[in-house]
């Protein structure tokens, strides 16, 4: 998310003429110039803090998007201020920081940044339930049945050990589960991310402390957003063939 | 009618082998049983006895919820390995030995660095821990900005440790992630202070720099005093 920002710059400026013909005259006054600037910029959630509520309560939103999720885009800022890191979008500077497994310093803030980002928008109020259309086909198609799918997603949340994500994602044309420890995310291995649950401490702590695995029933019972599922699915389609490829006749 | 006696003592002779072979079986199986199982340690003070530095909650939490967990964890994941010889079977089941044993290892270490200020939680350390630490930092205090600054530092879950390089008999700070035992980085462990979120945030939420600017007032030098003695 690049912004520009004005700021004031002194400057030469052309002085309206005043009743001479002669040539305009210079003048040295301050004038607006605009100084194009990377800074990311703390996006808010697509609901109220409380609209969650009593499934994540508006204490974690607080908490978790205005404090953890801000440090990490107040961190990342300064982190780039200045370097030529500061001119890419915030998904290339993901990849271009995680380095192929060797990660520059600002990996961890852009990775966070960007996996909050994505995990606001993947709940919503009203939430959870199960997916209609493609996204259960493709569900049912890869993973046997909805169930199967919720007991490996939920499998792999309780065993991240440490802190990390769980995400649903589009691999080789298939969609399969992932889980990632800390500031790790699917675009580093070009990997397509449809959903993701934080499963860091800070993200459940306040609400179900210790019970991980109740945090994650919630996530699904209650909050994961399968339209955002969808749309995503359908934005992938334009980079991957789903189903076989089909020579056209004629 | 002899024959029959012979017969008779012979087959009780192999049936006591055999009784024998089972009860020792018996035995050894029972002695594995019972080495394998791991016990959740008691703390040495109450879960308020840390407070203010450290909520009761939060105590009670981290040792009945998260150290309990890692203790059946490990007994159960250890179980699995006994119960196999297959080696896929056995090189996975090395995370969640590796994980649930680090986690079980570090926090029965953990609940003796701490003691209530009664108790000599947060008194300076005295006698040859001191000398070390002031020939290896400087001062107990710059120890202490060390640390304090390392463990915020450490990204996601993980501790930081005062650690001894043994033959060197040398004292470092360094950190682990997760629940790797400092043993893990060739270290004898002699005060790790956590810093998982589960260890402050109900406290502290996010700022784990305060947690950890207040956990140095219920240090039990002491402890660490005495694992630095007979290391």
């Amino acid at each position: 998310m690049a912004t520009c920002t004005s700021s004031l710059f002194y400057g030469p400026r052309l002085l309206p003429l005043s009743g001479r013909r002669s040539s305009p005259e210079l003048s040295w006054r301050p004038q607006q110039v605009v100084l194009p600037m990377a800074k990311f910029e703390l996006r808010t959630p697509p609901y109220a803090l409380d609209a969650l509520e009593p499934h994540m309560s508006k204490q974690t939103l607080e908490f978790h998007w205005g404090k953890h999720h801000r440090a990490y885009i107040d961190n990342l800022n300064k982190q780039i201020d200045g370097t030529d890191l500061e001119r890419k979008n915030l998904e290339e500077l993901v990849k271009l920081s995680y380095n192929n497994g060797n990660p520059q310093a600002c990996f961890n803030n852009a990775g966070q940044a960007w996996n909050h980002d994505f995990f606001w928008s993947s709940i919503y109020p009203g939430g959870g339930g199960q997916p209609v259309g493609e996204v259960l086909e493709l569900i049912e198609r890869d993973f046997g049945s909805f169930e199967e799918f919720a007991k490996e997603f939920k499998a792999a949340g309780v065993s991240q050990f440490g802190s990390g994500w769980v995400w649903l994602i589009l691999k080789d044309a298939k969609l399969s589960v992932l889980k990632t420890s800390n500031a790790l995310n699917p675009l580093i291995w070009g990997y397509i991310p449809l959903t993701v649950v934080d499963v860091w401490e800070h993200a459940y702590y306040l609400d179900f402390q210790n019970r991980r695995p109740d945090y994650l029933n919630t996530f699904l019972d209650k909050l994961i957003s399968w339209e955002a599922v969808a749309g995503r699915l359908a934005r992938a389609k334009a980079f991957v063939n789903l189903g076989e490829p089909t020579i056209p006749e004629k | 009618m002899a024959a029959t006696l012979l017969m008779k003592k012979m087959r009780s002779g192999a049936e006591t082998a055999r009784t024998m072979l089972g009860f020792h079986l018996w035995r050894r199986g029972l002695k594995t049983a019972m080495r394998q199982q791991e016990v959740l340690p008691d703390l040495p003070y109450d879960y308020n006895a840390l407070e203010p530095v450290i909520s009761a909650e939060i105590m009670r939490l981290h040792h009945q919820k998260h150290h309990q967990a890692y203790v059946t964890g490990f007994n159960k994941a250890m179980e699995q390995l006994n119960s196999t010889s297959d080696p896929q079977t056995i090189v996975a089941l090395q995370s969640a030995i590796n994980f649930n044993g680090g986690g079980h290892v570090n926090h029965a270490i953990f609940w003796q660095n701490l003691a209530p200020p009664k108790e000599g939680g947060g008194e300076p350390p005295e006698g040859n821990l001191a000398s070390a630490i002031e020939s290896e930092f400087g001062s107990l205090d710059k120890l202490i900005a060390k640390m304090s600054t390392t463990g915020a530092g450490v990204q996601g879950s993980g501790w930081v440790w005062l650690g001894l390089i043994k033959d060197m008999k040398r004292l470092t700070v360094e950190t682990t992630a997760n629940q790797d035992p400092l043993a893990s980085k060739g270290l004898i462990p002699l005060l790790g202070i956590d810093v998982w979120e589960h260890a402050y945030y109900l406290q502290y939420k996010n700022v784990r720099p305060d947690y950890l600017k207040n956990v140095w007032k219920v240090v039990n030098w002491r402890d660490v005093a005495k694992r630095y003695d007979s290391a």
